[in-house]
């Protein structure tokens, strides 16, 4: 294949993810919604998670599918203009989507949160729309300042902390809307599915400490890199400040759950507040910002 | 009387500083200061700062002076260099000494000791449970298991009181103590280093000494004599373009170093991602663009002004903003100039860019007569013109070796060449701060992923273990049923 031809075939393979998402999240939604016939009408403890239970196979089969199909557009991406897919925003959130699914996939093998499923294909629709509609530039080679061996490690740890932390992010925000069912008499008959609030907790706690590392890696990465390419390691560009805000809230969440004990629903919200400074930097800065990594291309 | 009277306020300070130092070193302040640091970092990148982007700065201050200035007072364009940011750190790092450095003497002291002793009643701890075994052999077994699992053991008569996971907080002093020779590295970068940037026409020489510079600036022990002598001449350089969206590609600036200064020059090719390295020195290529060449003559031929002007470029196809002043004219003369490397025009744009490499050159020139202010003794920018006391007298778009007239003299457009921005630093810091992050990871790394967890085996009633986890966190039901399983497999063979 020749090389324009290739970045035509990632195109169609993100436009086919597209679709195949769509589907993982309908039938997400089937699963969790309609999972709670009850066998009996009298008995309302006891629920029949039988009848849907193809509907959130059929979304996880999914879900792995357009996984495949994703690291496919990701890979030719990168091969029609011969480097790592990592040059603009585009191809950022490409990546962030594929990581945000490895990472459910993950999570999915580990500790059996298939119901991840419904927020994650949501999430990843929205970037991928986003990315080929808003985002699109076309395939070109790269900016003198990003040809390093560092643009591959730098930016790959940042995008599978990326990822992570959004499914932490989710995780967090489905254990607030919980508390609030709960603290107000129970949760619905569609969430009795959902795993409980203490399992939700720990999940997120599990997921950010675990990707905390990486994230520091990320971090000083690119200082690496910063001082290979502008001569400074660190200058409070817009980027980096916001890089380093984010690891602050994360090390304060990790701090007050061990050291202080902070759980529920205290911990939940800064576990989203950190996890919005990474978005915001995503969002805001790339797009708005000013400074030295104007990379997205628009 | 008197003496007491002295001596009370005494022991009230001393109170007061002890009650500080514990309130400064407590985890809650710390963890306050940590978050406080998140915030305070935020303003820096929504205002533009000084030492980023200057003529944003200066933007705010001519569209309203008096928000400017009220700006300035609480060093909102310089907020990383502010007293209230480093204020904050401070605090936080003095904070984090505090709290770390007696914990690491006392895990020091606890690394020899032996587990404490088992408790009294281990039904009162987590996963008690009791297991259907031969008692007798009990305690070896369970200690064989010890053993295998690299638990440290405490064996008390009747009971053993096994501990794992002291490397959680070997991990978690690491890394705070790296953090701390971060600092350390941050702040030996910033008080004996040094940073310069100079632009180069090609075929220009630079020689390291301060003058040479357009601006450098010290760290406040660095010796100014100490700059390493060396000379680089620009040889060549080259921008490479994306045919098909304009970006660059690729930039290769060729020199000639003569390292120490007077020997034989060496060819070193500078890229974007490759600085040129000279002791804890590196030279880097920073920015590039275009210089347009004129002559101008004045009425009776004379040549009063030749020789190779530096323009700032303005955007991505690298049109180019300038001034070329002629101060030995009478009237003196000035233009204001833009550089245009491939040149196409409309009704609503004028004469603008549409690729960044030079193909079909135009200089558009607007010409003034009258006092350039040269004299007034407040520096001027070189790449603009003060037209406070002067009269425009004409506007002209020159092609490439063409000649206009602008009544006083002619001014020709004879060609270009390429500027390279160097930027020349000397960060003797930076080391301590790279191992201090590599470590940071290191022990963050051990500390997050090392479970500390204590577990008991007593025998009398039976056979009855218990644990305890450091922090709840999850795995002790694990072990707790790994060392069941081997203490009732081998009553099965």
């Amino acid at each position: 294949m020749t090389t324009s031809s290739l970045a035509y075939f990632s195109n169609d393979a993100i436009y086919a993810c597209l679709a195949i998402f769509a589907l993982a999240f309908f039938s997400h939604a089937v699963e969790v919604s309609w999972s709670v016939k009850n066998t009996s009408e009298s008995d309302k403890t006891e629920f029949d998670f039988s009848r849907t239970d193809r509907a959130g196979r059929l979304g996880t089969a999914m879900m792995i599918l357009g996984t495949i199909v994703l690291a496919v557009a990701v890979i030719t991406r990168g091969l029609s203009a011969h480097r790592v897919p990592w040059g603009n925003m585009y191809e950022f959130s490409i990546t962030g989507a594929l990581m945000l699914n490895a990472a459910y996939l993950f999570a999915f093998t580990k500790y059996k949160v298939r119901w991840l499923g419904l927020p994650v294909s949501i999430s990843v629709l929205l970037t991928l729309g986003t990315a080929i509609t808003v985002l699109y530039r076309p395939s070109a080679p790269l900016v003198p300042a990003l040809k390093s061996p560092w643009l591959a490690i730098h930016v790959l740890a940042a995008i599978i902390s990326g990822g992570v932390f959004l499914v932490a992010n989710l995780v967090a925000a489905t254990y607030l809307v919980m508390d609030r069912y709960e603290s107000k008499g129970g949760r619905p008959t569609w969430a009795a599915k959902l795993p409980s609030q203490d399992a939700l907790d720990q999940l997120s706690y599990r997921l950010v400490a675990f990707v905390f590392p990486l994230w520091t890696f990320a971090v000083i990465a690119g200082a690496i890199w910063a001082e290979s390419a502008w001569g400074k390691y660190w200058s409070w560009d817009p980027k980096e400040t916001w890089a380093f805000i984010t690891w602050v809230a994360y090390a304060a969440y990790l701090h007050a759950r061990v050291t202080v004990g902070w759980r529920g629903r205290r911990a939940a919200w800064l576990c989203i507040f950190a996890g919005s400074t990474f978005l915001f930097n995503y969002i805001w800065v790339n797009i708005w910002g000013t400074g030295l990594h104007t990379y997205s291309g628009l | 009387m008197s003496e007491q009277k002295t001596m009370a306020p005494e022991i009230g300070s001393l109170a007061l500083l002890r009650w500080a130092w514990r309130q400064l070193t407590s985890m809650r302040t710390a963890l306050i200061l940590l978050m406080l640091l998140g915030v305070a970092a935020i303003p820096g990148s929504l205002f533009p700062q000084r030492n980023q982007n200057p003529q944003k700065v200066d933007s705010y201050f001519t569209s309203d002076p008096t928000l400017a200035k009220w700006m300035d007072r609480f060093h909102l364009f310089n907020v990383y260099a502010s007293p209230w940011f480093s204020a904050i750190y401070l605090l936080l790092f003095i904070s984090l000494i505090g709290c770390v450095l007696p914990r690491t003497f006392h895990h020091l002291r606890a690394i020899g000791k032996v587990p404490p002793l088992t408790p009294r009643n281990l039904d009162r701890m987590e996963g008690y449970c009791t297991v259907e075994t031969d008692s007798a052999t009990a305690l070896d077994r369970s200690l064989l298991w010890f053993k295998k699992n690299h638990f440290r053991v405490r064996i008390e008569g009747d009971s053993i009181s096994a501990e794992k996971g002291y490397s959680r907080e070997t991990g978690n002093l690491l890394f705070h103590l790296s953090l701390i020779l971060i600092l350390v590295g941050v702040a030996l970068g910033s008080l004996l280093g040094m940073k310069g940037e100079a632009i180069l026409n090609v075929g220009d020489r630079f020689i390291n000494t301060p003058t040479s510079y357009d601006n450098i600036s010290y760290g406040k022990f660095q010796g100014q004599g100490s700059l390493p002598p060396f000379a680089l001449t620009v040889k060549d350089f080259v921008a490479s373009y994306d045919a098909a969206t304009g970006q660059p590609s690729n930039y290769v600036l060729t020199t000639d170093i003569s390292n120490p200064l007077g020997t034989a020059p060496k060819r070193v090719i500078i890229k974007v991602n490759k600085p040129w390295t000279v002791g804890s020195t590196k030279v880097y290529l920073q920015a590039n663009g275009y210089s347009p060449l004129v002559t101008i003559k004045d009425k009776s031929g004379h040549v009063t002004f030749n020789g190779p002007v530096i323009f700032l470029p303005q955007d991505a196809n690298l049109s180019s903003l300038g001034a070329i002043k002629v101060p030995d004219m009478n009237p003196q003369i000035g233009f204001i100039a833009s550089f245009i490397p491939t040149a196409s025009s409309s009704a609503a744009r004028g004469i603008f860019s549409t690729y960044p490499e030079v193909l079909d050159p135009r200089l558009v020139l607007s010409a003034w007569k009258g006092n350039l202010g040269l004299d007034s003794g407040t520096p001027q920018s070189v790449y603009s013109l003060n037209t406070a006391q002067m009269t425009k007298i004409g506007l002209k778009a020159l092609t490439l070796g063409s000649t206009y007239d602008f009544g006083y003299g002619t001014i020709t457009f004879d060609g270009w060449k390429a500027w390279v921005n160097l930027q020349i630093v000397d960060d003797p810091g930076k080391m301590y701060a790279l191992f201090g992050a590599l470590f940071a990871i290191l022990g963050l790394l051990i500390s997050l992923f090392t479970r500390q967890r204590r577990i008991w085996v007593k025998v009398g009633n039976g056979v009855e273990i218990a644990g305890l986890a450091k922090n709840g966190i999850p795995g002790l039901e694990a072990d707790l049923t790994a060392l069941t399983r081997a203490l009732q497999e081998e009553v099965a063979e």
